[in-house]
């Protein structure tokens, strides 16, 4: 009783903001008075190294944290480690940092697959697989996986959102769709088609893409071959500029969803050419630093000054960049809330209940929100419009 | 190319051009004029190439062929992982020396890729002649092909290989920068395009650099028909697998490649 | 086999049993992958260092291996040690129907096209008409075994780590017996005068042809074992489990443990294993450069591999003693 008792009261006394009040102080391996240990497993080698630099910008923003004082007076002790985007070294270093350097979560394990390998692990160890860097729609499970918890807006959602915007908009629309075919182009597939619902028969085609295709020119003319007039584009940034960029080369003019994976100006519109961008439709959560309308932004003026300061290799282009610094700050929310009752327990139900939590660089209207049976933080995203400058945000935050 | 000089398959080609690419797209993006700095990473190039056969390979010379294999591998890694660490990920745009209009209007190829080809001839014409009328060139082949005899008719066998290492490094960046503007520019660029060179060098036939033109056009024209109407593009890859094993049983040595005759 | 490397034998038996008792499970867990890899190296070693076969998609065979020990597990609910024989048996079968083709090719030639497996198989289990056997995109998780009952009413206590360790020691003491004995015998004979002499060996009426596909065919069984081995391990399959990557460093190993050694597979298999984790440690910031040094370092310093280096060393020791 006693133990059930105890995170009640953290809890409570962290809603009320007043964590200094708890008088007993309660930790669970890899939380003491001086520090808190935090795993994250991230692909610094391998075929998606491009990502690895999420795990240092995180990195980056916990040593800044840490040069301020921590947390609640701790430390963040951050180990993060390479998997090279191979599931079984995932499992390998999960049981790395949860039996050995004995952290006290893991948070921000990159990859749908890897995610996937280590989930019935961590489930069984009960130990938190926080905020996982994926965008799939099975991470929001509390009840069969109460130790998992995803962050981003999944894939299906995005999908979905496109989905019922053609219904609205264009009813008589002929798609045509590009995809990677891996676990994240089908999920988006998946949420698009469920979003059209008895209508998947305005799907004139579809095609995929390997990761490892050198351009997808040829799925391109066979899109634009089958007559379609709206394009759904589900493309990682590289091919993403090379569809955008070969659409506009054969004058195919197709009324163009982008997802948000790429909805990047600096890192994919530049590239491919803005003036070939001029009317793409795509979806935001989080404020992208290359668009010029948030030049004066205090929150991106903040970010920049950041990544001067305790990340200067890093890339302003690349969306991963503020990604980053957002989650790990959303991280430092949920830490803050636990206040002194650091157990694996409360830092799980402190992630299960933001309330209306924003980072500033997230876009006007998008919340964080979670409860014991939503285990999926953003559920909202904003519909946007690239004029050639910038992205123009318009209609309604979508999702809940 | 390598493979003429050495007789093995060099895994860090592909990663050494894109090396190269980025040199170059460092001098464009400092201000140096398009020709200049092209001309300046061929030479860069040939450079890199020659100091990692005297240096690197040099001490492995002796070792088993698998070792020298591996050594490549080390080299693959090592490049791709530090240009990922310079440049960062966020592809590059790389500027094309030809015009941006389509070349008389046509759809299908833009002036870039016509210049491309062209370019690619010209390269092509200028190895095979140098490979045969230049006293160099012959040499070479000669160092290649029977490095003992070669030494005692006084080549020094030791620097054509190195020469070999230098030109095919400077061939690949030319590639790179033919390339790039095509694909943008990013770590993992030629990895995708290699596969493709392996396979099209498969069909075409290793020693013969016409049938690996060749092949490439071939594996490149039936994968993309076949994934456009036969079966989808999710199993192009694997047709392809199929293709290359089909051709291979029916002429081992590829179209273009002389058949090997094994003497004892 | 002399005495003395019988003892030696013994001596790192001895140390494999010890081991699991003075480690922690993650440690655990580590060795047993290296065990795994060592039975998979042992499988190219074969192919590659006895018979002179250059295979650059024997992921593949690991692949199959692990997925078939998965679906049977996850569909047909089959035990976990069921798995094992089939996996091998189906890769025997894979390998042996491939390399009656593949094998006609010449050494270039045969590696190109394995290459060209490795890297389409991801894809194949990709494709959606087998999306229901294979999981997909999303790959398959599967239970972790239990050790069995008999074990406990001996009084003895394993957790599932320690279980699952000496299971995989003991296949893999399995898999190494059966090699020895073949690679020693009339087979191995003939494999090794394959890659030395091919001609003379077919005018020794050896029919190479044969010997040749088999030999693939039985190396890849090794690597389907390896990879239902590894799967139970990982208690996951997924496509980017096994990209032609993993194919690559399979071939690393071998060459760094020592080419035609069976000793040499495990050293390999401690390479492919740890080295990484080591680079990791050093650098984030590029640590695939650091793996790229080490494996070049390798080769420069024992260019016949550990295996090869320890060998040359013993035998300049004997040479001192006897002077």
């Amino acid at each position: 009783m006693k133990r059930l008792l105890i995170p009640i009261a953290a809890a409570l006394a962290a809603v009320l903001a007043a964590p200094a009040a708890l008088a007993q102080k309660k930790y669970d391996t890899g939380a003491s008075d001086a520090e808190i240990k935090v795993g994250n497993i991230m692909p610094y080698s391998g075929p998606a190294s491009a990502y690895g630099t999420i795990g240092k910008v995180e990195a980056a923003y916990f040593k800044m944290l840490n040069e301020k004082g921590g947390i609640n007076g701790r430390k963040l002790n951050f180990i993060s480690v390479d998997d090279g985007y191979s599931p079984p070294r995932t499992v390998e270093m999960a049981r790395k940092l949860v039996e050995q350097d004995e952290v006290l979560f893991i948070f921000q394990s990159l990859g749908t697959g890897m995610n996937t390998a280590i989930q019935k692990y961590m489930n069984v160890k009960k130990v938190p697989q926080l905020f996982v860097a994926t965008g799939a729609t099975k991470w929001n499970d509390p009840k069969d996986f109460p130790w998992t918890m995803g962050w981003q807006p999944n894939y299906q959602t995005e999908g979905t959102i496109y989905a019922h915007y053609i219904l609205k908009n264009k009813p008589n629309a002929k798609i045509a769709i590009l995809y990677q075919n891996d676990d994240y182009g089908k999920d988006y597939l998946k949420g698009f088609k469920d979003g059209l619902g008895a209508k998947t028969s305005l799907i004139v085609k579809e095609v995929s893409y390997e990761a490892t295709d050198p351009t997808v020119d040829s799925q391109m003319v066979q899109l634009q071959a089958s007559g379609a007039d709206v394009f759904f584009n589900i493309t990682t940034p590289k091919f993403a500029a090379l569809a955008i960029r070969k659409a506009y080369d054969l004058s195919w003019k197709p009324l163009h969803f982008l997802n948000n994976v790429s909805a990047s100006v600096g890192s994919v519109l530049v590239p491919a050419g803005l003036e070939k961008a001029v009317g793409l439709i795509s979806t935001q959560y989080i404020k992208d630093p290359t668009d010029p309308q948030w030049n004066k932004d205090p929150a991106v003026m903040a970010w920049k000054e950041f990544m001067a300061k305790y990340y200067p290799d890093g890339d302003l282009k690349d969306a991963s960049n503020i990604y980053g610094y957002t989650v790990a700050a959303a991280l430092a929310q949920v830490l803050k809330q636990c206040g002194d009752n650091l157990t694996r327990e409360n830092v799980m139900k402190q992630a299960a209940s933001l309330k209306d939590f924003r980072v500033e660089t997230m876009l006007p209207g998008i919340k964080m929100n979670t409860s014991p049976t939503d285990f999926a933080p953003i559920e909202s995203v904003q519909l946007i419009k690239f004029d050639g400058k910038e992205w123009v945000r318009f209609g309604e935050v979508m999702g809940k | 190319m390598i493979y003429q000089a050495t007789q093995l398959v060099n895994f860090a080609q592909g990663a050494l051009a894109m090396f190269c690419t980025y040199i170059a797209w460092s001098l464009i993006t400092a201000g140096v004029p398009y020709w200049a700095a092209f001309f300046l990473t061929v030479i860069f190039a040939f450079a890199l190439g020659a100091a990692i056969e005297r240096v690197i390979i040099r001490p492995v010379e002796n070792a088993p062929v698998l070792a020298v294999v591996v050594v490549f591998i080390g080299l693959l890694v090592i490049l791709t992982s530090i240009a990922g660490w310079i440049y960062t990920y966020t592809i590059k745009v790389f500027p094309s020396p030809f015009p941006a209009a389509p070349l008389f209007g046509n759809k299908y190829m833009s002036s870039h890729e016509i210049g491309a080809i062209g370019v690619t001839l010209v390269v092509l014409l200028l190895l095979y002649a140098f490979f045969r009328l230049t006293p160099l060139g012959l040499a070479m082949r000669a160092a290649a092909q029977n490095p003992e005899s070669s030494r005692l008719v006084g080549i020094r066998v030791g620097w054509m290989l190195a020469l070999g290492w230098g030109l095919a490094s400077a061939v690949g960046s030319i590639a790179g920068m033919m390339v790039a503007p095509i694909v943008f520019l990013d770590p993992n660029m030629m990895g995708g395009i290699l596969l493709y060179a392996f396979a099209a060098a498969l069909i075409g036939g290793v020693d013969s650099p016409g049938g690996a033109v060749f092949g490439g056009f071939l594996v490149g024209v039936l994968e993309n028909l076949l994934g456009a109407f036969v079966i989808g593009n999710d199993l192009k890859l694997a047709v392809a697998l199929v293709l290359i094993i089909g051709v291979l049983v029916v002429r081992p040595s590829g179209f273009f490649g002389k058949v090997h005759v094994t003497r004892v | 086999m002399s005495k003395r490397q019988l003892i030696l034998l013994l001596l790192v038996l001895a140390a494999a049993c010890a081991l699991p008792f003075f480690i922690s499970n993650y440690r655990i867990f580590q060795f047993t992958l290296v065990l795994v890899y060592s039975i998979a190296l042992l499988g190219l070693n074969m192919l590659t260092g006895y018979n002179g076969q250059i295979s650059l998609g024997h992921g593949a065979f690991y692949a199959i291996g692990a997925y078939a020990a998965a679906i049977l597990m996850d569909k047909a609910g089959m035990p976990y040690w069921a798995t094992l024989p089939i996996a091998g048996a189906v890769c025997l079968v894979v390998g042996f129907l491939f390399g009656l083709p593949a094998l006609r090719l010449e050494g270039l030639y045969l590696a190109l096209a394995t290459f060209a497996l490795g890297v389409s198989l991801p894809q194949l289990l990709k494709y959606h008409h087998l999306e229901k056997w294979t999981g997909g995109v999303q790959g398959i998780v599967i239970p972790k075994p239990d050790p069995p009952a008999f074990l406990a009413e001996l009084g003895l206590q394993l957790n599932q780590d320690r279980w699952l360790y000496f299971f995989t020691l003991a296949m893999t003491l399995l898999m190494f017996l059966l090699a020895w004995n073949m690679l020693r015998g009339r087979i191995g004979r003939a494999m090794i005068a394959i890659r030395d002499q091919h001609v003379a060996a077919e005018a020794m009426g050896i029919n190479t042809a044969m010997v040749k596909s088999l030999t693939f065919g039985v190396s890849a069984m090794y690597m389907g074992v390896a990879g239902a081995l590894g799967a139970i391990a990982v208690q996951f399959v997924g496509p980017d489990s096994f990209d032609i990557f993993l194919s690559i460093v399979f071939l690393v190993g071998i060459v760094v443990g020592g080419l035609a050694s069976i000793s040499g597979a495990v050293f390999g298999a401690l390479f492919i294993q740890f080295v990484p984790n080591i680079a990791d440690s050093i650098s984030k910031a590029a640590p695939w450069a650091i793996f790229g040094v080490f494996m070049i370092g390798f080769v420069y310093l024992m260019p016949a591999g550990v295996a090869g280096a320890i060998r040359i060393a013993v035998a300049r020791l004997e040479r001192k003693r006897q002077n």
